[in-house]
């Protein structure tokens, strides 16, 4: 798969550009989002944790080309990780990611530094193989520490150390919180978009570093990156580590959001989904994965919410018997069928656009550029064209 | 000691539907080259054909029920009772078996529509890619599954001269409490069957030599002028019928559901690493021998010395190979390295 | 006297299984010369080039470069040592533009095997940028420098190579086969550009089966065959060399 960004030329001024862009269009989610009928806080988080997921996700896959399927153990690990501050220490959310980071980022080393002794296929089964025992373990042994098939909640007898010495506590549970400020609603969506843009901005820098011009360079040619001097290994056990502690990252903001982890987060088709989600914006390229991420989210809680009556009014303009045949078709892919879009989706986006909605826009771009300039742009289309 | 052995034994079918699984697996990767994640489903698909010909053969009536005389009361016979008597309860009893019979050219038609609808075009794309639009195709096939037979596990029952147990202690001398379920044995009995057949047409017949060369040296057979494309297409059919049958056999076993292809595809890639990919005779052994394993692993005192070790031992024996011998138990060299 | 000498091979030894693929294999390479290796093919360049590059240890003898010796080194290491090496096919990254092939190999160079700073922006490596923009105005390729190398022609792909290998100022250059499977076009450009890399005085070791395109290029010439040295000596020694004749004529190759 090409790597559309390198080609385009990029200046630091377009890159400012692009964050400020990014910022802004993050920020005014709740406006934004208001005719889609997105507006509110519940969902808005959950494209910016996804997006986090998926931004970290294409720093590995987009820039190296090493397929894990396996990042969904550093986003559960995040999760547990981030319950066990609230249970134990604080409610304070900063104190939680940052152990989510940590713990993720343990937990990728180990499996790196394993899995990174091989490449291509079999890279990905040994990512698989060692999410799946993380699932397994979290499920039986580990029980003590993930409260097994119940998942880990809070309790009103947590410990919570740091907030007891401040007179914090009380009766009840408390909501995850800011200094204070209790993270909840727009508060907590607003949290996650703040973390989300400086995620953005930790991956456009690695993007524009010499850092991320090897990884590339790595995924290009490994034999003539070992031969011009390279020892490749290191290079992608920390983009990898780095990615997972992107996941980590994700997995804790789901529990400030709501302060709960189960082991179905680990299961390995949610790693799957973070894969089509990079893919589907357009694996190495910079805002690809959180477009792909947004539309999947997006396209999830539409689907899965549709019901029966709703795609009757839907299609109530037409005669009876044609209504109930479209309302019988339309119902397999919506609400409890909403896997069934999900699979013929990433069927349709390898098969049809296997660069992701970015090559995609960038082919439309590219065609109004080529009709705006007449014929004459054909001869040095080759540079602008991303190559497969 | 005989635990041990009825360890090895309860191993064995696991084992052997794990070999299965994983020669189709292999057959694919090996000829074709392709990333196959749809490969459970078709051990799903295999497991719902089992499920489909039981409730054609099931279709019934509503018919008076005579032994209840004080109000009309109705119960369901079905159609094949009413016209062939106890032949046709019998027949009924034996759909396992028969739906066996029935997913062979059911498989192949599915493998021939799956291979030149969508995997043909993924042969040159990366595997990267033919691993998620055989992903998603997986989802998908699930989801089909799903709207026709719901989300609930479906049981099956062996013909009832099959269900009992094999009273296995007293026949070989040993500890009478020794007992196997004789499906299993059944089950057992049909995967060397199917295992042989298939070796046997690779071996014995030319047209299983063209294909190992072409296993081998796809290139070069190509040269000889030999439509090896439409062997292989032949290939992505047996391995369809040989996974289908697996499916189709276990269910006594275990009741399908929609998502079992998903848990055995994990496993069937993990054994194909384990055996080697590429090399078939890998395949079968590493299903074996991982099934025998993971049954010794659920044994208490295993559990107690190693906590958990049942639930991932299969995870951790991949691990282990893939970093000791990278090209598995058995594998060739040059086979989806890189 | 072996301090003279920027690689010294001294009687290696190479079997596989019962064939022995190198015999007492014995090289210098001079300070500032080019030498060429020669032989048909079988003739176990390759394997000498392996073991060269410590890919296979030579079951006897030693390979030091510069007094380091070489065997069990990793690529990475022994190009950091001052090795670089040009393949048979071009080995470029094909998805980068022929800009970014040059930087990363200037980049090898400056921040040594493994370095990780992620909030550093190729924006400011104007240095690097600047080297890389004057050493494609010398290979003539700037006007391709924001092109994919992927786009490039054989004889281009070659050039870059060779580039991405100058930039690095290795102490020794190895080059294998540099003019296999090109046009005569390319072949004859590529040859120029090895004569104008030679005047420069880089130390150079060229494999070749095809003798034409080394004797315009070497000072020193070794032939290869069945796994040992028959002949050695300047062009002109060799060219004259009935061993060589009789090895050449008596293969396929002439």
């Amino acid at each position: 798969m090409a790597s559309i960004t390198h080609f385009n030329p990029s200046t630091p001024k377009r890159d400012l550009a692009v964050m400020g862009i990014f910022a802004l269009v993050v920020l005014t989610a709740p406006i934004w989002a208001t005719p889609i009928g997105a507006n509110y806080p519940d969902l808005l988080q959950r494209f910016a944790i996804f997006g986090i997921f998926a931004i970290g996700y294409n720093l590995l896959f987009g820039l190296t080309g090493y397929l894990s399927f396996g990042h969904a153990a550093f986003l559960g690990v995040g999760s547990y990780a981030a319950v066990w501050i609230f249970k134990l220490l604080t409610m304070n959310a900063i104190l939680a990611v940052a152990f989510g980071m940590l713990v993720a980022a343990v937990f990728a080393v180990a499996i790196g530094y394993v899995a990174l002794r091989r490449a291509g296929i079999y890279f990905a089964i040994l990512t698989l193989a060692f999410a799946q025992m993380s699932y397994r373990l979290a499920y039986s042994v580990l029980t003590p520490i993930t409260n097994g098939e119940t998942g880990l909640t809070l309790d009103g007898n947590d410990p919570r150390v740091i907030d007891a010495l401040f007179g914090g506590g009380g009766e009840g549970i408390p909501n995850p919180s800011l200094f204070g400020l209790e993270l909840t609603g727009y508060a907590a969506f607003y949290f996650c978009a703040v973390v989300l843009i400086l995620a953005f901005w930790v991956s456009l820098k690695i993007f524009r570093s010499p850092f991320g011009l090897k990884l590339l360079a790595i995924k290009s040619n490994q034999t003539r990156m070992r031969f011009t001097g390279y020892n490749t290994r290191p290079y992608v056990l920390t983009v990898f580590v780095i990615s997972g502690m992107y996941a980590g990252l994700a997995g804790s903001l789901m529990a400030v959001t709501d302060p709960l982890a189960g082991a179905e987060r680990m299961v390995w088709t949610a790693s799957g989904e973070v894969v089509l989600m990079t893919i589907l914006g357009g694996a190495g390229t910079l805002v690809g994965p959180m477009l792909g991420a947004v539309l999947i989210k997006y396209a999830e809680n539409i689907f899965s919410a549709v019901n029966d009556s709703q795609l009757a009014d839907l299609f109530g303009f037409l005669p009876e018997p044609v209504t109930d045949l479209m309302v019988g078709v339309a119902s397999l892919f919506v609400g409890e069928g909403w896997h069934l879009t999900l699979g013929l989706l990433f069927m349709a986006i390898v098969i049809f656009l296997p660069g992701g909605m970015m090559e995609g826009l960038y082919r439309i771009g590219g065609a109004i550029r080529r009709r705006r300039a007449g014929g004459r742009a054909a001869d040095n289309s080759a540079v602008t064209q991303p190559s497969e | 000691m005989d635990s041990l052995l009825l360890q090895l034994l309860n191993g064995l079918d696991k084992g052997a539907a794990y070999a299965l699984i994983a020669l189709g697996l292999t057959l694919v990767f090996g000829t074709l080259g392709v990333v196959n994640f749809a490969h459970g489903a078709l051990f799903m698909l295999g497991a719902f054909v089992a499920v489909s010909v039981n409730k054609l053969l099931t279709i019934s009536q509503k018919v008076r029920d005579e032994s209840i005389t004080a109000f009309e009361a109705y119960t369901e016979k079905p159609y094949l009772e009413i016209w062939l008597g106890d032949l046709g309860t019998e027949i009924i009893q034996w759909s396992v078996p028969i739906s066996a019979l029935v997913a062979i050219p059911v498989m192949l038609l599915i493998g021939l529509v799956m291979e030149r609808g969508l995997i043909q075009y993924f042969y040159k794309r990366t595997h990267a890619e033919q691993i998620l639009v055989t992903f998603g195709l997986a989802i998908v096939l699930g989801e089909i599954i799903k709207v026709f037979f719901g989300a609930n596990p479906i049981s099956q029952s062996a013909p009832p001269e099959l269900s009992g147990a094999a009273r296995l202690g007293a026949m070989l001398g040993l500890n009478e409490n020794l007992v196997y379920p004789w499906w299993r044995l059944v089950y057992l009995l049909c995967s060397f069957l199917i295992v042989s057949s298939v070796f046997a047409f690779l071996k014995l017949t030319t047209y299983g030599m063209v294909v190992r060369a072409g296993m081998a040296d796809r290139e070069m057979v190509g040269l000889l002028g030999i439509n090896i494309q439409r062997r292989f297409t032949v290939v992505f059919g047996i391995a369809a019928i040989v996974t289908g049958l697996a499916g189709c056999l276990y269910t006594p076993i275990l009741p399908p559901d929609y998502h079992m292809g998903m848990n055995f595809l994990v496993l069937s890639f993990v054994v194909v690493v384990v055996g080697g990919m590429g090399s078939l005779g890998g395949a079968v052994c590493a299903g074996f021998l991982l099934g025998i394993l993971q049954s010794f692993a659920a044994m208490s005192w295993v559990k107690d010395i190693v906590p958990g070790i049942d639930q991932i031992i299969i995870y951790l024996i991949a691990v282990v190979i893939l970093l000791t011998r990278p090209r598995g138990l058995m594998g060739r060299k040059g086979v989806m390295e890189g | 006297m072996a301090q003279n000498f920027v690689l010294n091979v001294s009687d290696v030894n190479k079997s596989f299984g019962g064939l022995q693929a190198l015999t007492n294999i014995n090289l210098q390479i001079e300070e500032g010369k080019t030498h060429a290796v020669i032989g048909p093919n079988g003739a176990g360049k390759s394997t000498l080039l392996n073991t060269v590059i410590g890919r296979l240890a030579p079951d006897t003898g030693s390979v030091l470069f510069d007094g380091v010796n070489l065997t069990g080194k990793t690529a990475h290491q022994i190009n950091q040592l001052g090795v670089a090496r040009v393949f048979q096919t071009p080995e470029i990254f094909l998805d980068l533009t022929v800009l970014q092939n040059i930087e990363i190999a200037a980049l090898a160079k400056r921040d040594g095997a493994f370095s990780f700073k992620p909030f550093r922006s190729m924006f400011s490596e104007t240095k690097i940028q600047q080297e890389a923009v004057d050493m494609l105005d010398d290979m003539g390729l700037h006007h391709l420098r924001d092109h994919p190398a992927a786009n490039l022609s054989r004889g281009d792909k070659r050039r870059l190579e060779i580039a991405m290998c100058l930039i690095q100022h290795p102490r020794l250059l190895l080059l294998d086969e540099p003019t296999a499977g090109m046009a005569r076009h390319d072949t004859n450009r590529t040859i120029d550009l090895l004569q104008r890399i030679k005047a420069r005085g880089m130390t150079k070791v060229i494999i070749e089966h095809d003798m034409h395109v080394v004797f315009s290029l070497a000072d020193w010439i070794s032939v290869l065959a069945q796994g040992a040295i028959i002949a050695e000596g300047t062009p002109e020694d060799i060219k004259g060399n009935p061993k060589v004749q009789e090895a050449y004529l008596g293969g396929t190759e002439v």
